[in-house]
């Protein structure tokens, strides 16, 4: 089934790209993750302008996000006080990340960056993950790695709010900057910034586990939409055709995910992530050592 | 006042020579829309002498379709600390998105290079007009790179044997338009060829736009890109919405 593009100018096979979005769909349902870690590098791999796929992928990630949250938030999952001051980091975040990318994109490294950060990140938490759930695995399940407490950095912030619901009394900045952080990120790769948002709200603040999902997922429902509209506005790389193919495949897929989840013990769960994100990572790591395909790349003035 | 007899008589001769050049182009317009993956254009018409005999023996043909062209920067890749990233970068200013040539017969034995170079008879001799200052080797090396990477793009093709000329009066070349074109006017130039020289041309154009949900796609996303942004986000949130409700009822 062709489907033409208006913004991408490209025809491509639509049933590959719901396929794709499905896949993306599921993970986001299964681990909490937005997929647009996925979503982007395959886009581009399928011929997709790079900015047009970064730009679409967020798009879909809103679409992804709406679902979950809906559903953790009547069952008391999101807290609401800490979403909304991660929003407005991951706004001024998104801002900074458009201006970051025009500089990057006018000395021509852009694509290099991207890569970089993807490696960084992906491999980084990758390793994070794969260890922790081995070490689950491996037999102290009772045991557990004890309840940990933010970290030192965090509680010398001043000014303190409470956070009812994560069960925190400590400075807003710190949500804020992280906010800022994952909004930088979410527009220079295109990401939910899932992956990266769940390990610091847990490893950093120190919220209580059953509200992490929950409000990481309001965060990249805001963030995904302060992006797309970023996006819009300045590089005019929304495809809004690519966003519908690509959300009939998640919305349905997001689904599938969240029904197996409930299944399926979440040590293995998080051990299989962290495996596809380190693949991904490792794949990225030697595309930036490797000859790559293309020695020249076309700018338009 | 014999010598200015014989230089008019060459005049007129030389001057029946020249061919009548009847150039068409199987549609005017390309209408990229829902489902298009490209198209086929058959440049075609006829060659005459002015006496209205088929004159296909004795020209070649050859047909230039060109897209609008634009400003582009090519960067190159090159290995830093074991890391590929971008170098060097030259300017060009005029790259055109489409460029494709069909000729009768291998250009190389119908003109010499310069002629090649003047007509753009070629994707080696398509006039990129490179700007700042770098030495000739280097700028032969950039434009190289993008005519290849160009090339496997599918947006510039060379075929030479491409022209078929019938019954010494009809010719005819099939250029394929890929979906990934940009849109725009489109010139198609078709050219006879005596003797190493181009005797005479014809130009015809190509509209190659966008209509209907796809145009108004693409203008509202430039024109209103505010509306057209909210609109992306309400789709989205929307379908997950849809989504949830639909498997919540199952």
């Amino acid at each position: 089934m062709d489907v033409y593009l208006p913004i991408a100018n490209l025809s491509v096979n639509g049933l590959w790209i719901v396929a794709l979005g499905g896949l993306t769909g599921i993970l986001s349902g299964l681990f909490g993750v937005g997929g647009g870690f996925l979503t982007t590098p395959l886009l581009i791999f399928y011929g997709v302008p790079p900015t047009v796929a970064a730009a679409s992928a967020s798009t879909q990630v809103t679409g992804a996000s709406v679902t979950g949250v809906i559903a953790h938030s009547s069952r008391k999952g999101v807290d609401y006080r800490m979403g909304g001051v991660m929003v407005a980091g991951g706004v001024l975040g998104s801002g900074i990340g458009a201006l970051l990318f025009n500089f990057f994109r006018a000395i021509g490294q852009i694509d290099v960056v991207i890569n970089a950060l993807y490696v960084i990140l992906l491999g980084s938490i990758g390793l994070l993950m794969a260890k922790e759930s081995l070490g689950i695995l491996r037999g102290d399940a009772a045991k557990q790695a004890p309840r940990r407490r933010h970290h030192p950095l965090v509680a010398s912030l001043p000014m303190r709010w409470r956070f009812y619901r994560s069960g925190l009394y400590i400075s807003p900045l710190a949500p804020l900057l992280v906010g800022v952080v994952v909004g930088i990120l979410t527009m220079l790769m295109g990401v939910g910034g899932g992956f990266i948002l769940v390990p610091a709200m847990l490893y950093i603040l120190g919220m209580s586990a059953n509200v992490v999902v929950g409000t990481s997922l309001y965060n990249i429902l805001f963030v995904t939409m302060a992006t797309t509209m970023m996006h819009s506005l300045t590089t005019k790389a929304v495809d809004i055709v690519l966003v519908f193919l690509l959300l009939l495949g998640s919305v349905t897929g997001a689904q599938i995910g969240s029904q197996i989840a409930v299944k399926a013990k979440p040590e293995i769960l998080r051990l299989v992530l962290a495996a596809i994100v380190l693949v991904i990572a490792f794949r990225m790591f030697l595309g930036l050592f490797y000859q790559p395909d293309e020695i020249y790349t076309v700018y338009p003035l | 006042m014999r010598a200015l007899l014989l230089l008019l008589c060459a005049f007129v001769l030389m001057g029946q020579r020249d061919p009548i050049l009847v150039p068409e182009v199987s549609q005017h317009e390309v209408q990229v829309r829902q489902g298009f993956t490209g198209t086929e254009l058959l440049l075609f018409g006829a060659i005459l002498d002015p006496g209205g005999r088929a004159a296909g023996s004795e020209y070649d043909i050859v047909v230039v379709l060109k897209g609008p062209s634009e400003a582009a920067r090519l960067r190159e890749k090159e290995r830093f600390v074991g890391v590929w990233v971008n170098a060097a970068s030259t300017d060009f200013r005029s790259v055109p998105s489409f460029f494709a040539v069909a000729s009768s017969r291998p250009v190389s034995e119908i003109v010499d290079e310069k002629t090649a170079a003047i007509y753009e008879f070629g994707t080696d001799y398509i006039q990129l007009s490179p700007s700042g200052v770098i030495d000739t080797e280097e700028q032969a090396r950039f434009s190289a790179g993008l005519v290849d990477l160009k090339t496997r793009q599918q947006l510039y093709k060379q075929d030479f044997g491409g022209v078929q000329i019938s019954e010494q009066v009809l010719y005819q070349a099939r250029i394929t338009l890929p979906s990934n074109v940009t849109t725009g006017t489109y010139t198609a130039e078709t050219f006879a060829v005596s003797r190493g020289r181009v005797i005479a041309s014809a130009q015809s154009e190509v509209e190659v736009a966008k209509v209907g949900f796809e145009k108004l796609v693409a203008d509202y996303s430039q024109d209103w890109s505010l509306v057209y942004g909210l609109l992306a986000v309400m789709l989205s949130v929307g379908m997950g919405w849809l989504a949830g409700r639909l498997f919540a009822m199952i």
